[in-house]
């Protein structure tokens, strides 16, 4: 009974922050909501029984998403007028959107209330897993190229913002300033203990909730957490470790497939002999991956400049033939 | 009411709720709002899914798959994040509008 007042009152409170965050006035008040928004979804994972998810969720969904967003919204400003389409496209929406909220809710009420699903082939199987939480073994283990392929999206997005970005040092804010103090001494007191919280949950992963998306996450926001306070995390790091370590992830996967094909089992497979420390062993390329990865992604994004100085645009160049053509043409 | 039933409602009405702003907001980083809360929408459909199958656990494959989502979700969040500092950067507003291009 209780529980069901929870669900409900859960449920009720997701829509309307969901629907103040999108359609608030002030940019920033619709950040904030959409962050409030993330943790009430990782309460709802918990109430469903994903403490893994409820984990990504909460540092990943609401916490480092939350930050980009705030980062973007210091730095093109908070709005105060509600941009919206014109007359025609509101009219439009709802007839479309709708129509199509009823059917969806027409073919989830006509789902049956129980059934099997995967439960039972994953519970056969996850004594030769190498591991004993049935998270880990269908991520690392069953499924383990959905994995390889989500850290190679990880990679491209950095790619992406690099591509984008101004070259100068892979991090550092735009202005040198000094670390605040109160920041920097509330950073000095946290970075340790969240790299050994990473550390835990990447170990806790093989047979309880946790794993290497949730200890690179973790580890991700420390690193940001030391870029807010001013410093630069990879000013200690020789020039290639930054893109070595962005990289591992893709490469554990790949030397697994290499060790898999070489000993003739099918692509990927691993003999359960070996699952257990071959699974660790990519989780840490794994979570050292994201953890670098999140982080360079929220450095980079700040160096995303309108020109680069070594690419000229065409604006550029046609103001130079202009300017060449003036005097010619008043002679 | 069941579990499965209130939190798969919830879900069809977070997708309508995302795909509505998506259309109707102007401004960039309102739709990419807009886009996560589908995408939230779709995961907690998902996971509903996966606690309706549990027996002594819940289902691990739909965990597997939002897992992935959401780590997906961050990284086309933060290239799109990227992409509206640059046009701001270019053009000093964060809407895209037909008439005019990119000056």
């Amino acid at each position: 009974m209780i529980e069901s007042a929870i669900d409900l009152l859960l449920a009720a409170a997701i829509i309307a922050v969901a629907a103040s965050a999108l359609h608030s006035r002030d940019l920033f008040r619709g950040v904030v909501l959409f962050i409030v928004f993330g943790f009430l979804m990782a309460i709802a994972w918990v109430r469903l029984n994903a403490p893994d998810i409820a984990l990504a969720e909460a540092a990943i969904g609401a916490g480092l998403t939350g930050a980009l967003l705030l980062d973007t919204v210091g730095q093109i400003g908070r709005r105060k007028e509600n941009e919206v389409a014109p007359a025609r496209i509101r009219v439009i929406a709802p007839l479309l959107v709708v129509p199509l909220a009823i059917l969806l809710g027409i073919a989830v009420w006509s789902l049956p209330r129980t059934s099997a699903g995967l439960t039972a082939l994953a519970e056969s199987r996850i004594a030769e897993s190498g591991v004993s939480h049935p998270v880990t073994a269908v991520l690392l283990n069953f499924r383990s190229y959905d994995t390889w392929l989500e850290v190679a999206v990880l990679l491209t997005a950095l790619v992406g913002l690099l591509t984008l970005a101004r070259r100068g040092t892979p991090a550092g804010p735009n202005e040198r300033r000094p670390p605040e103090p109160m920041l920097a001494g509330a950073t000095a007191l946290l970075i340790p203990v969240m790299i050994l919280i990473g550390g835990y949950l990447l170990w806790r992963g093989t047979h309880a909730p946790g794993g290497a998306f949730q200890a690179g996450a973790v580890v991700g926001a420390a690193g940001v957490l030391l870029i807010l306070a001013g410093y630069d995390p990879f000013r200690r790091l020789p020039d290639p470790a930054p893109r070595a370590i962005a990289v591992l992830g893709v490469f554990g996967f790949l030397a697994i497939a290499a060790v898999s094909a070489l000993s003739g089992s099918p692509f990927l497979a691993l003999a359960p002999r070996h699952a257990g420390s071959l699974i660790l062993a990519v989780e840490i390329a794994v979570a050292a991956s994201v953890a670098l990865t999140l982080t360079a992604l929220f450095a980079v994004a700040r160096r995303v400049a309108a020109m680069p100085p070594e690419i000229h645009s065409e604006q550029e160049d046609d103001e130079t033939k202009a300017r060449s053509a003036g005097p010619e043409e008043s002679r | 009411m069941n579990d499965f039933v209130l939190y798969s409602v919830v879900s069809v009405i977070l997708i309508a709720i995302g795909l509505h702003a998506l259309i109707v907001q102007e401004h960039l980083l309102r739709k990419l709002l807009a886009l996560n809360v589908t995408s939230s929408g779709i995961f907690l459909f998902i996971v509903a899914i996966a606690h309706r199958n549990s027996t002594t656990f819940p289902d691990p494959v739909p965990h597997a798959m939002v897992l992935t989502g959401i780590v997906v979700a961050v990284s086309v969040t933060a290239f799109a994040l990227a992409l509206v500092r640059r046009l701001h950067a270019r053009t000093g507003r964060v809407v895209l509008h037909e008439e005019e291009g990119l000056e």
